[in-house]
């Protein structure tokens, strides 16, 4: 079966794309990018993308979808559907699930699920250590041979500087990155958001910049000594960034992530006690955001990753101190990345390539990331002009748990596609499937 | 400037403008000589109900709210809730619907944590009045101490106050900074390095210092307020011993000659002798400890009274003067 998506404007960084082009699948794959204008072979099925961007598909590097353990918070298919009425094509899945996904087991899993569920590609994480509990090492062998694409004990961070090493040692041979969520643990005990002015005025116990800085410092240190591929989650401070900067300047293989909630708010946010502005790392000052922005546009960030962290409404409805940390992320991201380049921080090649190239590079997922001739056919195809309200109660996630209901976006996916099957269509945009051939060729 | 409390709860000072806190007081110092007469009760809010919610424990604030809503002819229900409990038990969101179906006129709420009182706020159609949540605000207590020191010190603009103790984790401390600045008041605070984080001096637009040396903050000091250390933080290891704790941030007599001539010196109770306070001050003249418990009825009857009145058609002066005929006929 043959699909062309017609008249669009292609963006792909990877191949150095910026231009308007059509797309032709088959079969579920890539088979090129013909000139506009050029007749597609008879039978050809037609999406019309004029006037859109149609990008390679996004690949989110971090959400959690809580699938095994935690289903009434979040299901590997409900969080998949969430995932592509994101625009995210790929999304991979954190191992702090229950149980852990410490073993290839569970890994193979999520990777059922994630087939079963038929929406975005589910590419899963595996933990560092067993139970993520910090002390002995997972086996990481047996689970990239399963298929994770990663190691992490995200939101534990790893404790100690000795298993971090080995951790780094141990994954070097298998060529797979290390994720860490920078906290020193002893330095953001018992905090609840962002040390600064906002706690104190809050009376809430805070996290200071220096727990994340310091893990970084310490992750960049180890980078150099073990020669490991280290990837550092949603990085929220100014002084981690410069770490990442200064390992990056000295050729080391460290790369980072932004979570959009980290650039669009700052500790301010939590001033009325909204549990939905409660996540770790936690929303942080001015100083912090400004650098975060100075930092996607200056190439020192390297990826777009939600943090997608789903929790019941039971859970978020309780003391801003009991309330769990984090908040959902997939179906806002994409407009709040939006956000940037229409106040010209970075350019909309830049966006693709924070979501979709450099995500696919620092995962080493083969044949994403670009519209690369039989590539996988993942697409996300983008209105950077439609403006939209997030309403929450249509969410796809089975949690709500967003400080972003009800705000306005200009910049939209409007349409995904997997495995070259459209996934997701925008109610707007039903125009897309409905055009005649003759129309978008004329 | 706006000189009525026109606002449904009270859930902090940090908001008030200083026309709504001169309101408070104002009205507060109309109630005092209620608890001085010999029939301790005017009928202002006769029929109303005003519970009580504690999540952490509290003798002398309960209590002060207890007799406030009782001299007011309120209904005053104490509900105490161990928050030990909190993961078996009930949800704070829970238990406030529960009262609310009770159709109360006040919810008067204590609570470990900060912030509880303003997600009350959020579900609940009955005024909440904030009696401390966490390391966030204590609004009556800022109240009381502001009224005691008009009392002595007839004024609050221009006056040089100490605020002495654990900064960091204290409501009372954030209270007072706001209300005392507002009114013009310059405010000094001085404890251990741990307890004083640098960014509390943007708590406040102007008139905020901090100070390493308690010394400092109570050179030429009119008011001295001592905060209560929590002992069980002591495992958190913010200072070495209580000893230590005694020598260096202790409030002993020599301080005094520091200070303004007839300086005063307040604790927002209950005090630990011989630790932040020496007995010798506790119980000496400058000291006006008890004072402020009497303060802090007053106070609280003037809160209940402007967030509980609801529709009430009869001001507190209608209240009084009703209450007099009344007790005329009654002996």
């Amino acid at each position: 079966m043959k699909l062309l998506i017609a008249n669009g404007y292609v963006v792909d960084p990877a191949q150095q794309i910026n231009a308007g082009r059509n797309v032709l699948i088959e079969d579920g794959k890539i088979i090129g990018l013909p000139e506009k204008g050029e007749k597609p072979p008879e039978g050809t099925e037609l999406l019309d993308a004029t006037g859109l961007v149609v990008a390679p598909g996004f690949i989110d590097l971090h959400v959690h979808l809580r699938e095994p353990g935690q289903e009434y918070k979040e299901t590997i298919a409900t969080g998949a559907a969430a995932a592509v009425a994101g625009g995210w094509t790929s999304v991979c899945a954190m191992p702090n699930t229950d149980p852990v996904n410490d073993n290839p087991a569970v890994t193979r899993f999520i990777i059922e699920q994630g087939k079963r569920a038929e929406l975005a590609n589910v590419f899963p994480i595996g933990a560092i250590t067993k139970e993520s509990a910090g002390t002995e090492l997972a086996e990481m062998g047996e689970m990239k041979a399963a298929g994770i694409v990663a190691v992490s004990d995200d939101g534990r961070s790893v404790p100690s500087a000795g298993m971090m090493r080995r951790a780094m040692e141990y994954a070097r041979g298998f060529d797979l990155p290390i994720v860490d969520h920078c906290q020193d643990v002893s330095l953001s005990k018992g905090g609840v958001m962002h040390e600064g002015r906002w706690s104190l005025i809050l009376g809430l116990r805070g996290m200071p910049a220096a727990a994340e800085e310091i893990d970084a410092v310490r992750d960049c240190t180890l980078a150099r000594l073990t020669g490991a591929r280290v990837h550092l989650a949603h990085v929220s401070t100014r002084g981690a960034l410069a770490s990442v900067r200064e390992a990056k300047a000295a050729g080391l293989p460290v790369t980072c992530e932004v979570s959009p909630h980290h650039w669009s708010l700052t500790d301010e946010a939590v001033e009325n006690y909204d549990t939905n502005t409660k996540m770790s790392p936690p929303l942080r000052s001015r100083e912090h955001v400004d650098a975060l922005l100075e930092a996607l546009s200056d190439g020192t960030i390297d990826a777009i990753a939600t943090d997608h962290a789903p929790h019941h409404r039971d859970e978020k409805a309780l003391e801003f101190d009991q309330a769990p940390f984090g908040i959902t992320g997939l179906e806002t991201a994409v407009g709040l990345a939006f956000d940037l380049v229409h106040r010209g921080i970075i350019s909309l090649e830049r966006l693709v390539e924070l979501c979709a190239s450099n995500p696919a590079r620092i995962f080493s997922l083969p044949a994403r990331g670009g519209l690369f001739k039989h590539a996988p056919a993942d697409l996300t195809i983008l209105d950077p002009d439609c403006e939209w309200v997030f309403d929450v109660t249509r969410s796809k996630s089975k949690s709500r748990n967003t400080p972003f209901n009800g705000r306005r976006f200009k910049g939209a996916a409007v349409a995904t596609i997997v495995g070259g099957r459209l996934v997701f269509l925008h109610p707007d945009y039903g125009w897309i499937t409905q055009s005649k051939y003759r129309e978008a060729s004329a | 400037m706006q000189t009525t409390f026109e606002r449904k709860h009270l859930l902090g000072i940090r908001d008030l403008s200083a026309g709504e806190i001169i309101h408070l007081l104002d009205t507060a110092e109309t109630f005092r000589d209620i608890s001085l007469r010999e029939v301790k009760k005017v009928p202002t809010l006769r029929g109303r109900t005003v519970i009580n919610l504690f999540f952490e424990p509290s003798t002398r604030t309960r209590t002060s709210f207890e007799i406030a809503a009782k001299r007011l002819s309120a209904d005053a229900i104490n509900i105490s809730v161990s928050t030990s409990s909190v993961s078996k038990g009930e949800t704070l969101l829970d238990t406030a619907r529960n009262l609310e179906a009770m159709a109360p006129d006040c919810i008067v709420i204590r609570h470990s944590m900060a912030g509880a009182p303003h997600q009350l706020a959020r579900i609940c159609t009955a005024p909440i009045v904030n009696a401390g949540d966490g390391a966030h605000e204590h609004p009556t207590q800022a109240l009381l101490d502001a009224l005691t020191i008009r009392e002595h010190k007839q004024k609050i603009e221009g006056l040089k106050v100490a605020i002495i103790g654990d900064i960091l984790h204290s409501r009372v401390a954030r209270s007072n900074i706001y209300l005392l600045t507002r009114l013009g008041a310059k405010v000094s605070v001085a404890g251990p390095g741990t307890m004083v984080p640098a960014e509390f001096v943007e708590l406040a637009e102007e008139g905020l210092r901090l100070e390493q040396r308690i010394e400092d903050a109570i050179e030429g000091a009119d008011v001295i307020i001592i905060l209560r250390i929590q002992r069980e933080r002591q495992d958190a290891a913010f200072f070495p011993s209580m000893r230590e704790y005694a020598v260096h941030f202790g409030l002993r007599p020599d301080h005094l000659k520091l200070a303004a001539p007839g300086a005063i010196v307040m604790h927002p109770g209950p005090i630990n002798r011989g630790i932040e306070i020496s007995s010798e001050i506790a119980d000496g003249s400058s000291s006006l400890i008890l004072d402020q418990v009497t303060n802090g009825l007053a106070v609280r009857m003037a809160v209940l009274y402007l967030l509980a009145r609801g529709s009430y058609p009869s001001g507190v002066e209608g209240g009084l003067e009703e209450s007099t005929r009344q007790e005329g006929r009654g002996h």
